[in-house]
């Protein structure tokens, strides 16, 4: 029988940092300018620039780790990594290899096997590079420098996750602090996060560690979980074929579903770290990092916890709207409005998560206000518009954060509550449906729901179903 | 007096009180620089046209009573290294040959606010490294003291074009000498101030963390002066230090009675030339009739200063310098093959012997493997040669000595033998490695004519010790 093998897996992961300007200069982080326009001497490795730290991503990178039982470092540095690729200004990276700003954490993971602690290496600050962009038709390459000096975060796990489903479940974990701290919004796909895996096997019960290899350019949990997966039988094979693995980096592809090597580690570069001569040593004090912790929001264990508490919402719901620090925020807000969690609720599970994935969104990118849907719960309550019409509503609220109450003023939504308007419908409906109405007094419930449709329609919706079926009831009955 | 006889204080006075125009003393600067110029060859750029625009701007400021500063109005000369907006800035260096800048350094910014007229860029050691002006890409500068001397290095053209009345004061820069040792061969006055007295930003970047600017000037009192103009605060500049001292013209005292002045032996052995150890004691012994308490002592670890200085210089340089790739700005090659190609035949072409030289030991310091045993072990060193200095200070408040072992050597000595270039760095590389300022100055020449410099080193942050000094001994000088 053929070894039992032990997947050993530890991650990289770089995280874009939400800060409004660049790591070294005032130049602006936002995506989408024109190319070469959010940059400045500094950025573009001008001869004579010089960096000058910004405060606000020590910020994040110490809320991160404090987030994850980091230890920070008091006295810190910036490094130098040397290496000349024409995305890189400077031709050298400014990042942290000696003097990391966090050590030594651990996130707790939850998958089917129970709870278990992924340690955390290290946190480090870096800047990110610029963007080359290939002409598909002349012999020239263009760079675009806008990305350039973006603050970036690495944090580096220990190598103590075992399968695809750990490597998942940290991701979550990290991306949750990360996204509620609001330091960042964690996109896989559009790079503000990327991972990379450190990925080696062993036979079970062994203590040593196998040769790892690094796989670079997973863009979605899915690709990481395909990348896992191919990579433990590539290692696998070669082991079980006599062979060893090579210490490589390898590039996943993910319409193949298989990865290649960049490069091994015998032409790994020499990148010549030294503390960077043009920084001051960084010193973080006692009441910075105190002041730090007490701006920590409140995560999402603690809040799961606290809504069971508070909230007669199932747990299910608790999970999928906790599970968005911008679900959870318009969840608080709205139900702190209307008084009524269960309907706010009701809204994020059902419809907001309905066209989440109708317009593949992310719920961190959800727009309408806590306020609205607040107002649009009441506008039910007080039956001012029916359900129906609420969800037309809602749709345009998703859209553009539309206030409820103008547009179905200004539709002519509001549902018709005069009853003798109502009732003169409906004594027209059982005039019209005189089969359906032998029916229902023949015995056949059912036949109502048929007649409550016909008058809504001839209604044009603005009807409360509800009212429209006790008057047909009275009329038929009596 | 005529105008090109003046200091640059004395100038400035005529031209606040009207006696004098801006555009006038601009006439006479470029008068004697198209007479001497060609011989000398001080600047790399001249900027004739942009000087009597800014002259005339600074005039008519002068004339609302918007300008005040001592200096406004006064024609100055900027080492090559320091960008200057709109303005070539080549380093001496192929590779920067068609480099203009679109933003400025701070330094300069500070003299053009306070009414400095730039006349030109001022020829250097190609990045500054080198002791002599000749590994310029730009021609050697000639020692206006005798021709057929170098300036020294690597302000020379600073030094040169102070001495020839090519302009009324100049920066420079100093990374282990370079502005006091030129002011010493050429007979000026140069400053190294306190490291982050004055901001970098701006300044392309040799050692960084031993980079300073500095002025280079007829007397001890202009150079005071030009100091306070550029000194102070940048936050452009995380390395630049927040103090309130920098009014350095309050120390402009003819008094050192309460000076101690302590002399280390180390720097009177062998290698000094026996007409300059004369000069410098000679100096020390007016200072202590003068009222300076004055006596020797022993400087511990002279012989390290060497090695460290040219393992953290070269390691730094050789990062600060990978910039230069033929991407952005400046020199690329004419034909290559890809991408790698091109930075090896840019780099190879575009930078001079010494640069290379100094590249592949800063990145030999750094590689790994080499990296504890050379560059981390030069830290340590620098912070027991600080810790040296420190204890230096807690008896002295001036520790004198020469500025370099001998005077001007004659064009084309040098280079052929670098070990011996980099050895005449002795006496001053310490005051980079330890941050300390320096004064070098005037103090007599020797048989064939050549200035002699003597050097004044004080303690962090206390330049009005040494310029207190330094102008004792001046005005000690002029009654001889």
């Amino acid at each position: 029988m053929a070894r039992e093998y032990e997947t050993v897996i530890g991650l990289e992961v770089h995280v874009e940092l939400a800060t409004k300007t660049k790591i070294f200069c005032g130049c602006s982080t936002k995506f989408g300018g024109e190319v070469n326009t959010h940059t400045c001497p500094v950025c573009t490795g001008m001869p004579g620039s010089l960096p000058v730290l910004n405060k606000q991503v020590v910020e994040c990178a110490i809320a991160v780790g404090l987030a994850t039982n980091c230890e920070i470092t008091r006295y810190g540095k910036f490094d130098r990594k040397n290496y000349f690729y024409p995305d890189n200004p400077q031709n050298y990276q400014i990042s942290q290899l000696y003097l990391p700003i966090c050590r030594n954490g651990y996130v707790e993971i939850e998958t089917e096997n129970g709870s278990k602690k992924v340690g955390i290496h290290e946190i480090h600050m870096e800047e990110d590079a610029g963007k080359l962009i290939h002409d598909e038709w002349g012999q020239v390459s263009l760079v675009d420098y806008n990305r350039s000096g973006v603050p970036l975060i690495e944090i580096v796990s220990e190598p103590d996750m075992r399968s695809a489903e750990e490597v998942i479940a940290y991701l979550e974990k990290l991306r949750m602090f990360i996204q509620y701290l609001g330091a960042s919004d964690c996109k896989l796909q559009e790079g503000s996060m990327r991972a990379d895996v450190n990925l080696s096997v062993r036979p079970v019960g062994s203590t040593e560690f196998g040769t790892r290899t690094e796989m670079k350019n997973l863009n979605s949990f899915t690709s990481i979980t395909h990348a896992i997966e191919s990579e433990r039988e590539r290692q696998i094979d070669i082991i079980e074929a006599g062979g060893s693995v090579v210490q490589e980096t390898r590039r996943f592809d993910d319409s193949k579903g298989e990865s290649y090597a960049m490069r091994s580690k015998e032409d790994a570069q020499d990148y010549r770290y030294f503390p960077d001569p043009d920084l001051v040593p960084l010193k973080v004090s006692e009441e910075w990092i105190e002041k730090i912790r007490s701006a920590q929001p409140e995560f999402r264990d603690a809040k799961v916890k606290r809504y069971k508490e508070e909230y007669a919402i199932p747990e299910y719901d608790i999970g999928i709207i906790t599970a968005s620090k911008r679900m959870a925020d318009i969840f608080e807000e709205a139900s702190a409005i209307c008084g009524q969690p269960k309907k706010v609720s009701n809204w994020l599970m059902v419809e907001t998560l309905r066209l989440l994935k109708e317009k593949s969104m992310d719920p961190e990118d959800i727009v309408y206000s806590p306020a609205h849907l607040a107002k649009l719960i009441e506008l039910v309550d007080k039956k001012v518009i029916n359900s129906s019409v609420a969800k037309e509503v809602f749709e345009q609220m998703f859209a553009d954060d539309t206030d409820p109450e103008e547009y179905v003023n200004s539709h002519g939504l509001k549902q018709e509550t005069d009853s003798g308007a109502i009732e003169a419908i409906c004594r027209q409906v059982i005039e019209e449906n005189p089969k359906s109405v032998e029916d229902f007094r023949a015995g056949k419930d059912k036949a109502i729901g048929f007649l409550v449709g016909q008058t809504m329609k001839a209604a044009k919706g603005k009807a409360d179903p509800g009212t429209v079926n006790e008057i047909l009831r009275k009329l038929l009955g009596g | 007096m005529a105008l090109l006889d003046m200091t640059a204080l004395e100038l400035g006075r005529e031209i606040a009180s009207g006696k004098a125009g801006v555009k006038e003393a601009l006439d006479e600067v470029f008068g004697r620089i198209d007479e001497k110029e060609e011989e000398y060859n001080c600047y790399i750029t001249l900027d004739k046209e942009g000087a009597y625009k800014q002259a005339e701007e600074v005039q008519k400021k002068i004339d609302a009573g918007e300008l005040k500063s001592p200096l406004a109005g006064v024609p100055v000369a900027i080492k090559d290294n320091m960008c200057t907006v709109g303005l070539r800035t080549t380093c001496a260096s192929k590779i920067l040959g068609n480099f203009v800048p679109g933003y400025g350094s701070t330094a300069v910014e500070r003299l053009e606010n306070a009414g400095a007229v730039i006349i030109g860029k001022t020829n250097m050691d190609e990045f500054a490294m080198g002791s002599t002006t000749e590994t310029s890409a730009f021609g050697v500068t000639k020692n206006p003291a005798d021709p057929t001397r170098v300036p020294g290095g690597s302000s020379g053209g600073s030094a040169a074009a102070v001495a020839a009345g090519e302009c009324f004061y100049a920066l420079g820069s100093d990374t282990g000498g370079s502005i006091r040792q030129p002011a010493s061969y050429c007979g000026v006055v140069g400053i190294k101030p306190t490291y982050g007295t004055v901001s970098r930003y701006g300044l392309v970047a040799y050692g960084s963390s031993l980079d300073q600017i500095g002025p280079l000037a007829k007397d001890v009192s202009d150079a005071a002066c030009a100091l306070e103009l550029i000194a102070g605060y940048d936050e452009k500049d995380s390395t630049s230090v927040k103090r309130e001292d920098t009014a350095f013209t309050g120390a402009l005292r003819e008094d050192v009675s309460d000076i101690r002045i302590g002399i280390p032996k180390d720097y009177f052995g062998e290698g000094l030339d026996p007409q300059v150890a004369e000069a410098v004691r000679a100096a020390a012994s007016a200072l202590e009739k003068a009222g300076a308490k004055v006596e020797e002592f022993d400087l511990s670890l002279v012989g390290y200063a060497i090695p460290t200085y040219y393992t953290i210089a070269d390691a730094e340089a050789s990062s600060n310098l990978e910039r230069f790739d033929g991407v952005k700005y400046g020199y690329r090659t004419g034909d290559f093959d890809d991408m790698h190609d091109m930075y090896k035949k840019t780099r190879s072409e575009g930078f001079g012997a010494e640069v290379k030289r100094r590249i592949m030991l800063g990145s030999f310091v750094l590689s790994s493997g080499y990296y504890d045993a050379y560059y981390l072990k030069a830290l340590k060193v620098k912070a027991l040669i600080k810790r040296s200095f420190d204890e230096a200070f807690k008896k002295y408040d001036v520790i004198l000595g020469p500025v370099a072992p001998s005077t001007a050597p004659k064009l084309g000595e040098s280079l052929s033998d670098p070990m011996k270039m980099y050895l005449g760095d002795i006496y001053t590389i310490s005051a980079n490695l330890a941050g300390l300022p320096g004064i070098s100055l005037p103090c007599g020449r020797d048989g064939s004519g050549m200035p002699i410099g003597l050097q004044l080193m004080g303690d962090c942050f206390n330049e009005a010790a040494i310029i207190r000094t330094a102008y004792t001994w001046e005005k000690i000088r002029g009654s001889f």
